[in-house]
């Protein structure tokens, strides 16, 4: 049994539970720090190179191959700076993992800016915090301040010979400042709404400059790479599919926790080795959200047997995103949870494509009215039609963000969403309300 | 998108003070000259602070003047953003988060309980004026579920006994302390026999 589990030598992140200390002096024993100013020196090619060969994947929710990513970036620096930025405006429902490490292996991620700012040609970074992580920010800043302190930062950082500065920006509670584009513009000081693409951010990014834009997760491992080599990297995990992930596991099981896994554990595993099991027992599942919210769930049937890598997922219609599981057992009512994520996503909907703006609101009160037993069965098809018309027709995947978990719902749960509808519609009279206001602004006068 | 109403009653006028002016110099340092702009939001929050954690129109205009960009853009942005407060709220600010991480372990529970000894509504100020609540998306501490934000602090792994002492300390002007009211460690999973029980609010 515990022979499949990760072993302790190959965790990147060994504290991440703070076991051993956030400092810097705590991260150097750790081996954080060891050899950068040797790693930069064999230059960016054979960075983004070994890189490349880890097969590593972006930890933000896409999965795109990071080394590819970086490769995007004008080889020479032009008449406009290169910029980094790092995503941590972590909002997805069921994610925490980020927070972990800019808590407790801070220098992790700092080490791997300046080695992934060094690789793109960037002297400055950005990290993007979401405004809610104010002492988490606090904390990074005090590791930001103790690597200047040991001339890890700064003019001639680390002895490389390159000059590097690191800034943090905090968000302020938008959930779709987390899409790259939106992020970008939120730091320019505008409000958060993405922009099309192309032209993408590695050619015309933050202030018009090339912008290499990465998760926090994915620039932390950078460092171990490196060091282990991509090979080693290469070994854990599946093919394509390669490494070691955190993975957040909530809701209904006995000890919720953040754990590093190898990449393509079974679900089963993670779940009752590492999260204690579900409440009431593995026959009392009734669905799990594999990949934060924006991922369509999986009935308990596909849950007996897959494995959590990104291209296992998406066979199953589904998809690894953040890797945040939410366990949800029979006790819970699957329509009401799910109407209450599309009343998140009804939330944060930027506001810009009229059919995610509109849509969202659609799909959450058509949700909500079935979970009260409200909607007719008319209303379903309505609500799969409406999750169609928002599906790629948004500038930004928020559109398909808000509507895949309700898809997954209707694929699933369609017998259960049925047995609630009612052919006629409980009110026929007309309502008479202004044409496409919110109801729910009519009986919240808070709102 | 987030609605917001601005409020009634404004102060006319909206000056950082000196403490605040130097940080604002130290955040412009920050931003590529020619992108004063950037500093909006930074500035923002600390007019916020300065300003009982709440921001009047006075100070957008100030802010806009500032880094001469035009009234109605600190505007959008002022309104755009949850985290901006535009009217008055409490000293001590809850806000507790009803995604459905936090709402499959209880979260509606503490959301009535914020009703009974807080306020029967959000956004309003509890009797003796220093508390008020606010339902919340997503705070990113899922692991922790069901927890809220009080200021700028986490409080988690709730359950209805320890909410009622971490709202009657507030009420009381004596906060209790933030972190996992549990007793566990970070995000770490408990060392607890598994009960098959329910462990939480």
């Amino acid at each position: 049994m515990e022979s499949n589990m990760l072993k302790e030598d190959n965790k990147i992140f060994k504290n991440l539970y703070n076991s051993y200390g956030w400092n810097i002096n705590d991260a150097i024993e750790r081996q954080d720090w060891n050899n950068t100013k040797e790693i930069i020196s064999k230059g960016r090619e054979w960075i983004i190179e070994e890189i490349k060969a880890s097969e590593l994947r972006g930890r933000g929710g896409a999965g795109f191959p990071t080394g590819l990513k970086w490769s995007f970036a004008p080889k020479e620096v032009g008449s406009r700076p290169h910029y980094l930025v790092i995503n941590a405006d972590e909002s997805e429902p069921g994610t925490c993992k980020d927070r972990d490490i800019l808590r407790f292996e801070p220098q992790k991620l700092i080490e791997g800016c300046l080695i992934a700012g060094f690789a793109v040609n960037a002297h400055v970074c950005y990290i993007y915090i979401r405004g809610e992580y104010f002492n988490e920010g606090k904390r990074l800043q005090e590791a930001i301040n103790q690597a200047y302190e040991k001339k890890f930062l700064g003019k001639n950082a680390c002895g490389s010979g390159w000059n590097f500065d690191i800034h943090i920006h905090y968000g302020a509670g938008a959930y779709i400042c987390g899409e790259e584009t939106a992020l970008l513009e939120s730091m320019e000081g505008n409000k958060g709404q993405p922009r099309l693409k192309p032209p993408f951010p590695a050619l015309v990014g933050l202030y018009g400059c090339p912008t290499i834009v990465n998760n926090v997760e994915t620039i932390a491992v950078v460092p171990s790479i490196l060091r282990r080599g991509g090979k080693w990297f290469a070994s854990l995990g599946k093919p394509k599919n390669t490494g070691t992930k955190i993975f957040c596991i909530s809701g209904n099981v006995n000890t919720p926790c953040n754990v590093e896994e190898e990449m393509g554990i079974p679900l089963k595993d993670l779940i009752e080795k590492h999260a204690g099991g579900v409440i009431g027992g593995w026959n009392n599942l009734q669905a799990v959200i594999p990949g934060g919210s924006s991922m369509p769930l999986l009935p308990k049937k596909v849950c007996d047997t897959i494995t959590m890598d990104f291209d296992s997922l998406i066979a199953n219609k589904s998809g690894l995103g953040t890797a945040g599981v939410v366990v949800i057992n029979k006790q819970q009512d699957i329509i009401s949870c799910m109407a209450r994520i599309a009343r998140f996503y009804k939330h944060e909907s930027c506001g810009q494509c009229t059919p995610c703006r509109e849509g969202s609101g659609w799909m959450w009160r058509i949700l909500d009215r079935v979970a009260k037993r409200k909607a007719t069965y008319s209303d379903i098809d309505l609500l799969e039609d409406v999750t169609k018309q928002i599906e790629g027709h948004t500038i930004c995947a928020f559109g398909e963000g808000s509507a895949w978990p309700v898809q997954g719902l209707l694929r699933h749960f369609r017998k259960e969403i049925d047995s609630r509808c009612r052919g006629e519609p409980l009110v026929k009279k007309k309502v008479n309300n202004p044409y496409l206001v919110d109801q729910h602004l009519l009986e919240n006068k808070n709102a | 998108m987030s609605l917001k109403k601005v409020h009634k009653d404004q102060p006319s006028d909206f000056n950082f003070n000196k403490k605040n002016l130097e940080q604002v110099d130290i955040i412009l340092k920050r931003y590529p000259k020619k992108n004063k702009k950037s500093a909006v939001m930074p500035l923002l929050y600390l007019a916020q602070r300065q300003n009982n954690n709440w921001i009047p129109l006075a100070a957008m205009k100030y802010i806009g003047k500032l880094l001469s960009m035009p009234y109605i853009s600190v505007y959008e942005v002022a309104t755009f953003y949850t985290m901006y407060n535009l009217a008055p709220v409490g000293k001590h600010f809850i806000q507790v988060c009803t995604t459905t991480p936090c709402l499959i372990r209880g979260a509606d529970k503490l959301v009535k309980l914020c009703k009974e000894k807080i306020s029967p509504n959000e956004n309003e100020l509890s009797k003796k004026g220093d508390c008020s609540w606010v339902e919340v998306e997503c705070l990113g501490a899922c692991v922790n579920a069901p927890m809220m934000q009080i200021n700028d602090n986490y409080y988690e792994d709730l359950d209805e006994k320890s909410t009622i002492e971490i709202l009657n300390s507030l009420i009381k002007d004596k906060p209790l302390k933030p972190g996992s009211y549990r007793g566990r460690k970070s995000t770490s999973p408990e060392k607890i026999k598994s009960t098959n029980g329910e462990q939480h609010a």
